[in-house]
C-alpha cells in the first residue's frame, strides 16, 4: 500500500479539498432550491436562509403550473435531449466503427474531417441553419432541434469513440466472423457492449449542453407548442419584471431530470474515466 | 484427398510484400505447423486460410473447393485464437453454440455437439460460467471447444498456447496431440516455438520473410535442414555455426554442428574458452568461445566445468553440416 495514501493527514486533507470543492459546486442549486420555496419577500429579505413557516410558500409552483404549459415543455425538453443522445450515440459509434475498423481510401481524411467539427462552434452557422430549416419547413419542429443537436454532438463522438474501438481485440471481430456473425451483429453484440463505459462518457458531455440550451431553442423553435423547459422558463424573466419565485421553481425542476439521467450514466462514466489507467 | 492447397498465394499491404509465391498442401488429418520468427507473415497466412484477408493472387482451396471470395464462416474452418476471443457477454455454453445457432442447426444436434466437447475438454461443470469466472487455461479450452463443436474440414491455431504459463503450456499441447488423434482432424497451427512445432506437428512449415523456406516432418527437417536459417532455426540450444576457415585453412563454407553432437575430448579440434555453465541435472550447456565465435555444447549428465576453464571439444565429421555464402546447404566434403 501505498504511504502517502494511508498517512491520515494527507487522508484528511484530500477528503478536506474534495468536500470543499462539492460544497462549492452545489452551492447554487442549494440557493435555488431553498429560495424555490419562499415567498418573493423572504428571497430577497435573506435569501440565504432556509425556508420556514413564515416564509414557506408555494406560489412559484403554482404560477409554474398554471403559465404556460410546463409539462408540455418538459416533455419537449425530454424528446430533444434523449432523441439528440440517441442518434449522437447511434451514427457517432457506427461512424467510429467504419473508421477504426475499417481500411479505405481516405480513411485518415475522413477522422480528421469528422474531428474539425470539435473546433468549430456550430453557433456560427446559425443564419445558414435557420434558413436550411426555413427552406426545408423543419422551423417549429422539435426534428430541427434534434438534428442540429446531433450534428452539434458527433464530431467529439467519434473523436471518443473511435479511440474506444481500437482497442477492442481484433480476435475477438475476427471470432465473430468466422462463427459467421454479420458486421452489424459484430458491431451491435460484441464491439458496443465493450464500449459501453465511453458511450456514457459520450452520453454525459452531450446531454448537460443539450438540455440547458437556450439558443436554438429561440432561434429555431419558439412556438408554443415546441418550447423547450428553459426556453419555456424565459416567460417569467421580463425586462422590468422577473417572477422570481416561478423562475426558481422551473429552474428546481429542470435539474431533476438531468440530475437523474446523470446518476444512471455516471457508475458508467467512472468505468470510461479510469479504465485507459487501469488496465 | 487434400484439406487445403495454396497455390502461389501473394499477399501485399501497400507496397509491402508480406506473403510471397507461398504453395503448400494440407493432407486430411494432417497436423501442420507454420514456424517462424515473429513478423514472418505465419499469422498472415493462417489468416488469409480463414478468409480475414484476402489473398492478392494465388488460390485457396479447402477440400477441394476454392473459396477466394468465401466468407470465413462458410469455409468449414474454425478458429482458436491467441487470445482466446470468447464473447465475454455469453456463457461458456452461449460462446460454443453461437456459430451453430448461427448456421441454424436443430437443437438436438447443437445439444450433442456441446456434451460431447464439453466431456472431452473437461469442461461439462463450467458450462454456465461466463468468460470471466474462468482460469486462461480453462479460456483456451473454451476456444478449442468452441472449433470443436463446428466440426470443421480444418482447424486453424493461431498461437494458442502464447499466452499460457510454462506447466500449463506443456499440458495443453499434450491435449492438442491428443485431440488431435480423437478427432483426426486436419489442422494448421501458427507458432514461434520451435518447441511445440518439432513435439506437435506431421509436418512443419518453416517460413521466413513471407517465403516457405522448407516443408517437411520434424526429423526431416533436423536431420537435413535445406539452408542455414532452417538448421538454426530448430532445435535448442540451436546450431552452432563456425567459418570452414577455422576448422581447415581456406574453406570458405560456414559449418554447422549441433550443439548435441559436440563432446569433450583431449584430442578435440576445438579448443574452447569456457564462458557460461548451465546445469539442468539431465544436461549440461556450456557455452564457450572459439576466438570469437559463441558455440554452444550440450552435454550428456553432470559436468564439472566452471566458468573461465578452458575445455577441448571433439565432434564427428559426419554430423556436421555446411552452408555456402548464401545459407544454402552444401555437400560437406
Amino acid at each position: 500500500m501505498n504511504k502517502a495514501r494511508t498517512n491520515p493527514f494527507n487522508t484528511l486533507a484530500m477528503h478536506g479539498a474534495l468536500i470543499f470543492y462539492t460544497l462549492i459546486a452545489l452551492f447554487p442549486v442549494f440557493v435555488i432550491l431553498i429560495n424555490s420555496f419562499k415567498t418573493r419577500k423572504a428571497i430577497f429579505r435573506e435569501p440565504l436562509a432556509l425556508p420556514d413557516a413564515d416564509s414557506f410558500s408555494m406560489v412559484g409552483y403554482q404560477t409554474v403550473m398554471k403559465q404556460g404549459d410546463f409539462f408540455l415543455y418538459f416533455q419537449n425538453s425530454m424528446i430533444v435531449t434523449v432523441g439528440s443522445l440517441f442518434l449522437v450515440l447511434l451514427f457517432g459509434a457506427m461512424a467510429a466503427y467504419a473508421l477504426s475498423e475499417y481500411r479505405f481510401r481516405g480513411n485518415m481524411i475522413m477522422g480528421l474531417y469528422l474531428a474539425l467539427g470539435i473546433m468549430i462552434p456550430i453557433r456560427i452557422g446559425t443564419v445558414a441553419i435557420l434558413e436550411m430549416m426555413v427552406a426545408t419547413g423543419l422551423v417549429n419542429t422539435l426534428w430541427a432541434l434534434i438534428l442540429v443537436y446531433t450534428a452539434q454532438g458527433l464530431p467529439l463522438a467519434v473523436f471518443i469513440l473511435s479511440e474506444f474501438m481500437r482497442q477492442v481485440s481484433d480476435d475477438l471481430k475476427n471470432a465473430g466472423r468466422i462463427d459467421g456473425l454479420s458486421e452489424y451483429t459484430i458491431f451491435f453484440r460484441l464491439v458496443l457492449p465493450l464500449v459501453r463505459p465511453a458511450m456514457a462518457t459520450v452520453a454525459v458531455f452531450n446531454m448537460i449542453p443539450i438540455w440547458n440550451d437556450l439558443w436554438f431553442p429561440l432561434i429555431l423553435a419558439p412556438a408554443e407548442e415546441v418550447k423547450t423547459l428553459t426556453l419555456g422558463s424565459q416567460v417569467f424573466i421580463g425586462q422590468f419584471v422577473t417572477d422570481w419565485n416561478a423562475v426558481l421553481s422551473a429552474l428546481s425542476m429542470a435539474i431533476l431530470p438531468v440530475l437523474i439521467l446523470y446518476v444512471i450514466f455516471s457508475r458508467q462514466l467512472i468505468r470510461g474515466i479510469t479504465s485507459g489507467a487501469v488496465k | 484427398m487434400t484439406a487445403l492447397t495454396l497455390t502461389n498465394v501473394n499477399k501485399t499491404f501497400g507496397k509491402v510484400h508480406v506473403l510471397k509465391d507461398i504453395s503448400l498442401e494440407v493432407e486430411d488429418g494432417e497436423f501442420v505447423v507454420f514456424v517462424g520468427p515473429s513478423g514472418c507473415g505465419k499469422s498472415t497466412l493462417l489468416r488469409v486460410i480463414a478468409g480475414l484477408e484476402d489473398a492478392s493472387s494465388g488460390e485457396v482451396r479447402i477440400g477441394g473447393d476454392l473459396v477466394n471470395t468465401t466468407p470465413p464462416s462458410k469455409r468449414g474452418i474454425a478458429m482458436v485464437f491467441q487470445s482466446y476471443a470468447l464473447y465475454p457477454h455469453l456463457t461458456v455454453r452461449g460462446n460454443m453454440t453461437l456459430a451453430l445457432k448461427q448456421e441454424r442447426q436443430p437443437k438436438s444436434v447443437i445439444e450433442d455437439r456441446v456434451a460431447k466437447a464439453s466431456r472431452m475438454l473437461d469442461l461439462t461443470s463450467y458450462l454456465d460460467r461466463y468468460p470471466s469466472e474462468l482460469s486462461g487455461g480453462q479460456r483456451q479450452r473454451v476456444a478449442i471447444g468452441r472449433a470443436i463443436v463446428r466440426e470443421p474440414k480444418l482447424f486453424l491455431f493461431d498461437e494458442p498456447l502464447s499466452n499460457l504459463d510454462a506447466a500449463l503450456r506443456m499440458n495443453t499441447r499434450i491435449e492438442i496431440a491428443n485431440l488431435h488423434r480423437q478427432l483426426a482432424a486436419s489442422m494448421i497451427y501458427v507458432t514461434h516455438d520451435q518447441t511445440e512445432a518439432m513435439t506437435l506437428a506431421d509436418k512443419i512449415v518453416v517460413l521466413r520473410d513471407g517465403r516457405v523456406e522448407q516443408i517437411g516432418s520434424p526429423m526431416e527437417l533436423y536431420n537435413n535442414p535445406a539452408n542455414q536459417f532452417v538448421a538454426g532455426f530448430l532445435g535448442s540450444p540451436s546450431m552452432n555455426f563456425l567459418p570452414g576457415d577455422l576448422l581447415q585453412g581456406g574453406d570458405e563454407r560456414t559449418i554447422g554442428i549441433r550443439p548435441e553432437d559436440l563432446f569433450l575430448s583431449d584430442t578435440g579440434a576445438l579448443t574452447a574458452q569456457v564462458s557460461h555453465v548451465e546445469q539442468l541435472g539431465g544436461d549440461t550447456n556450456v557455452i564457450a568461445h572459439v576466438q570469437d565465435h559463441q558455440i554452444t555444447a550440450r552435454l550428456f549428465g553432470q559436468h564439472a566445468i566452471e566458468a573461465g576453464d578452458t575445455v577441448r571439444l571433439g565432434f564427428d565429421p559426419a554430423k556436421t553440416y555446411a552452408f555456402d555464402r548464401d545459407g544454402q546447404r552444401v555437400s560437406p566434403t
